[in-house]
């Protein structure tokens, strides 16, 4: 059995209120905190912990609060990243919905830490129901002196918002974010600067995602070194894993770092093996954006190593033959699914969710999707198929925000791993009509 | 510079408003115009009218501009009318795998519309949209604010009679 | 001051300078084009990603390389930064993809266009484009509005610089377009038509790169290389009355603001920029409205334009005379040497 520090009480009814979460031991690190630690002692258990950020780009936690700048007289804010919307993700939305105290606690920790009074939790607008969720949560804290002025008589004070959004995937960048939060569009900012020195309304601001500050909490519990001694390497700590897809037991589960990927998908405790007992085709292992990868390079590195569950094993190859542990977001793929559809649809997100800001974009998102489009419709040639290769090259890397890089990835990665599969699309379409019906031509657009 | 409009907000919406706007320091009250959009958005229609968006800007004190900008940006805005039941069904990567396109095929075949249209008695829109977090779930649908999860055919057919029935009006909020 | 490389060229410049506007001191080819970058409006820039410079080594300080291209319009030089534009082979090669994207929707209605002659995506396309687009897909397409009785908005030409929607931020005293929707269907737009109403509205034809905001009271008159182009001047109380006309034989068909070889509308001697009202840009249309300061300094080049303007060296003495203007100054050379781009290095 994996060690769980986030998950461990999530079983247990009535954990989502304030009374169940406290019988629990909820609050108790925010206590020792609070009562019993400085800023700086608490910045360098974090920093201690090897944390890293687990939205995404796993940006060592610390670091990225010890950037914040603290100029007199200005406030500062934390921003709580709960804009979930990378395709296979949605370890958040499990974790507020089950757990909503322990993102609280962990916001006080870390807001006392930053010396931020006001927090804000920006949520996807889809998971309304999750806000109302936070929401009930808050006013718990607050009734129970948990928030508000003078929080414990600690002297201590801050007030945490929840703030829904309304449907834009590139919300989850964070200077977009903190434009939506200003409300305005959802417009990526030209960095720098930085948020940690003009966010929020201009004001040093650090934006971490959910899971993050929720791993916040055991930090604090057990202390930054304890918390490294978990995990492997550079990848400390656990993580919590959204599986979808074709496997036995989709759902989130909490894993050490490091858990090899083999037993990952097949072991009962996680996946529970392929649907129906087919074979693996390929997982996209971090999060729709990351470089998909064929069984015999998600199971072993190129090397022959055992492939990990870790920012650095997954990363091994780079892209030529690795990928990355991105946001968690773990899809499973049969021997029957088709590469090029599943492509697809990620296509047409990206092209559906960027901003249109500037120009690779907005332009190369919806020339890819067209391009795949009329590949499925059995229309394409060899040269699309270079065609798709070149504009992803030419948007990655060109763009004011990763939602370039994001949307080009996937289009490489499917290239360069399951080109043949391409190609049959091309030459011989007859070929692909009569399979299974996720191979099924004529898309709805 | 806002307009002047016909329709009004009722006094307990106006009062949740003022609430929502304190949430923000002094002056920085244009970051309640995402939650103000989804409120008048419910309240009038399941959509947003240019009047309704003026209204929007007249309450706010925003120009009229800074309103549409926003409210065209995001994609749980309508601009244009909907069914009173909006049904949204998630169709990227892993509600594909999971059969999302024989959910979306079933419900035209059911409503006798296509993808983006309403039916003739302005009872359903149907939708499809992109991930709303719910891959390990998956196939899924939104309705206003719930979450239908691990569709069947049987399951969609269960819940949209059920909506019929009770001439369900979707809302976020 | 900060020392910094510029395909091999020192430049020094202050700090807090762009590296953009650090090559636009040297001139000539080193300069990146820019389709959205506007000295005179703030925080324009970074969105058409044309500007983008290599930057092999990051500062003095910290040498590394930057490991992707950087906007130069709003990246700021570092002492020591070694910056590649045209000596990059790669570089001049991700700057050919960008172009091609921008071009991916662009209608290619030049023949038809008001801005052709003058268009910076012309330019651009000519300048670093490739020879025939691979894009084979139907281009959105929006239907002209107008915008107000004087402007026409043709959004099937924008490539969304967000210049018009600066200015009308930042020195119009009430914006009421915008852009509206996301991604490749986001378009200026009033949202439900409503002339823009303001003394300095008409600016934005001025700051447009492209066809797309155009002068109703000049379309379809002449192309562009046609009219004669002379700096003029009158009295206004609204704004600084300093204006270039597009003049045919005695008839002002256009009535711009000035501009510098980088498109951009010229300072006033005081620093303040030379924005016109729209009292003098559409309402003056009879050559007795103005002064006659002489035939303007044309130093932008362009594709199409440049073999014209070579022309007008021949005519200007004509046009003086039949103007009744005096030249003036230093502006007796028409700046045709600016078209050689050997020439603008020693500027």
């Amino acid at each position: 059995m994996s060690r769980k520090l986030l998950l461990k009480n999530d079983h247990i009814p009535g954990i989502a209120t304030l009374k169940t979460y406290r019988e629990n031991g909820g609050y108790t690190a925010m206590e020792k905190a609070l009562k019993t630690m400085s800023p700086d002692a608490l910045l360098e258990e974090v920093k201690t912990s090897g944390l890293r950020g687990r939205g995404g780009a796993g940006f060592p936690t610390g670091m990225k609060w010890s950037f914040l700048a603290k100029p007199e007289g200005v406030p500062r804010y934390l921003v709580v990243n709960a804009d979930e919307s990378e395709p296979g993700t949605f370890k958040d939305r499990y974790l507020m919905e089950h757990i909503p105290h322990l993102l609280i606690e962990g916001m006080i920790i870390s807001s006392f830490t930053l010396g931020s009074n006001s927090a804000y939790i920006y949520i996807r607008g889809e998971y309304f129901y999750v806000s109302r969720i936070l929401e009930q949560a808050i006013d718990e804290a607050y009734a129970a002196g948990l928030l508000g002025k003078n929080i414990l008589g600690t002297g201590y004070d801050l007030d945490i918002y929840v703030q829904v959004g309304a449907g834009a995937y590139i919300c989850g960048e964070e200077t977009a974010l903190l434009e939506s939060l200003e409300g305005k569009r959802g417009n990526p900012r030209i960095k720098p600067p930085f948020p940690a020195i003009a966010g929020l309304y201009g004001c040093p601001t650090v934006v971490n995602n959910v899971e993050t500050i929720a791993a916040v909490v055991p930090i604090i519990e057990m202390g930054g070194a304890e918390y490294a001694k978990i995990g492997i390497g550079r990848s400390t700590g656990t993580k919590l894993i959204s599986a979808s897809g074709h496997i036995n037991k989709p759902g989130v589960y909490e894993i050490e770092l490091g858990l090899p990927v083999e037993e990952f998908i097949y072991s009962e405790e996680y996946c529970g093996g392929i649907k129906g007992g087919r074979k693996l085709k390929a997982v996209v292992a971090g999060g729709s954006s990351v470089p998909i990868l064929p069984t015999e390079l998600i199971l072993k590195t190129a090397a022959g190593e055992p492939r990990l569950m870790s920012y650095e094993s997954l990363g091994e190859g780079g892209f030529v033959s690795g990928t990355m542990l991105g946001s968690g977001g773990f899809i499973v793929m049969d021997e029957d699914t088709s590469i090029v559809k599943n492509l697809y649809t990620f296509s047409r997100f990206y092209h559906h969710e960027s901003c249109g800001q500037c120009s690779p974009c907005r332009e190369g998102t919806g020339w890819m999707e067209k391009i795949l489009h009329k590949i499925l419709e059995g229309k394409g040639t060899l040269k699309d198929i270079d065609l798709l290769w070149d504009i992803q090259s030419k948007i990655e890397g060109k763009t004011i925000c990763p939602l370039g890089e994001a949307a080009a990835w996937p289009v490489a990665a499917a290239i360069r791993h399951f080109r043949p599969e391409f190609e049959a699309y091309v030459t011989n379409p007859e070929s692909i009509k009569d399979v299974k019906h996720y191979y099924r031509l004529n898309p709805t657009v | 510079m806002a307009q002047t409009t016909d329709i009004s907000f009722k006094e307990e919406t106006l009062e949740l408003i003022r609430k929502i706007t304190k949430r923000y320091p002094d002056g920085k009250h244009k970051s309640a115009l995402i939650p103000v959009l989804h409120i008048a958005q419910a309240e009038f229609g399941g959509w947003l009218s240019p009047q309704t968006m003026d209204l929007v800007a007249e309450v706010l004190t925003l120009k009229p501009i800074e309103v549409y900008e926003v409210a065209s940006f995001y994609s749980m805005f309508n601009l244009q009318p909907v069914g009173k039941c909006l049904i949204e069904v998630c169709r990227t990567s892993s509600c594909w795998l999971c059969g999302a396109e024989d959910i979306i095929d079933h419900l035209e075949h059911k409503l006798n519309i296509k993808v983006g249209e309403t039916t003739t008695d302005g009872m359903f829109t149907l939708k499809a949209v992109e991930c709303l977090g719910s891959c390990g779930t998956a196939p899924m649908m939104q309705v206003g604010a719930d979450y239908h999860e691990n569709l069947s055919i049987e399951k969609v057919d269960k819940l949209v009679d059920g909506f019929k029935q009770e001439n369900k009006q979707s809302r976020y909020c | 001051m900060v020392k910094l490389t510029i395909d091999d060229i020192p430049v020094e410049v202050p700090k807090g300078t762009t590296i953009l506007q650090a090559a636009r001191l040297i001139g000539g080819d080193v300069t990146p084009p820019a389709m959205c970058y506007y000295s005179k409006l703030k925080t324009s820039g970074g969105y058409c990603r044309t500007c983008i410079v290599k930057v092999e080594q990051g500062s003095e300080k910290d040498p590394r390389p930057i490991p992707k291209p950087v906007a130069s319009c709003r990246t700021e030089v570092a002492e020591g930064m070694v910056v590649r534009n045209i000596t990059s082979p790669e570089n001049l090669e991700a700057r050919a993809g960008v172009v091609e994207l921008l071009l991916v929707n662009h209608p290619l209605d030049c023949p038809v266009c008001d801005q052709a002659g003058e268009c910076h995506l012309q330019d651009l396309a000519y300048e670093n484009g490739k020879e025939e687009t691979r894009y084979e897909f139907e281009r959105r397409e929006f239907d002209p509005i107008d915008i107000g009785d004087k402007i026409k908005l043709h959004m099937n030409r924008c490539i969304m610089c967000f210049r018009c929607v600066k200015v009308a931020d930042q020195i119009t005293d009430g914006r009421c377009h915008g852009v509206i929707n996301r991604g490749d269907a986001a378009e200026i737009s009033t949202y439900i038509e409503k002339a823009i109403d303001n003394d300095f509205s008409g600016n934005v034809i001025d700051v447009c790169p492209v066809g797309a905001l155009t002068d109703r009271t000049f379309r379809f008159k002449s192309r562009v290389w046609y009219t004669k182009p002379v700096d003029a001047h009158r009295n206004c109380t609204k704004c600084c009355g300093k204006v270039r006309l597009w003049n045919q034989g005695e008839e002002v068909l256009r009535v711009t603001a000035r501009k510098d070889q980088w498109g951009e509308v010229m300072d006033n001697e005081d620093g303040t920029t030379a924005w016109i009202c729209n009292e003098c840009r559409f309402d003056k249309k009879h050559i007795n409205d103005w002064t006659i300061e002489g035939p303007s300094e044309i130093n932008r080049h362009s594709v199409i334009s440049a073999n014209h303007y070579d022309t007008l060296r021949n005519i200007k003495m004509d046009t003086l005379r039949m103007l009744g203007g005096k030249p003036h100054g230093e502006k007796v050379d028409l700046g045709i040497g600016a078209l050689d781009p050997n020439n603008q290095h020693k500027q």
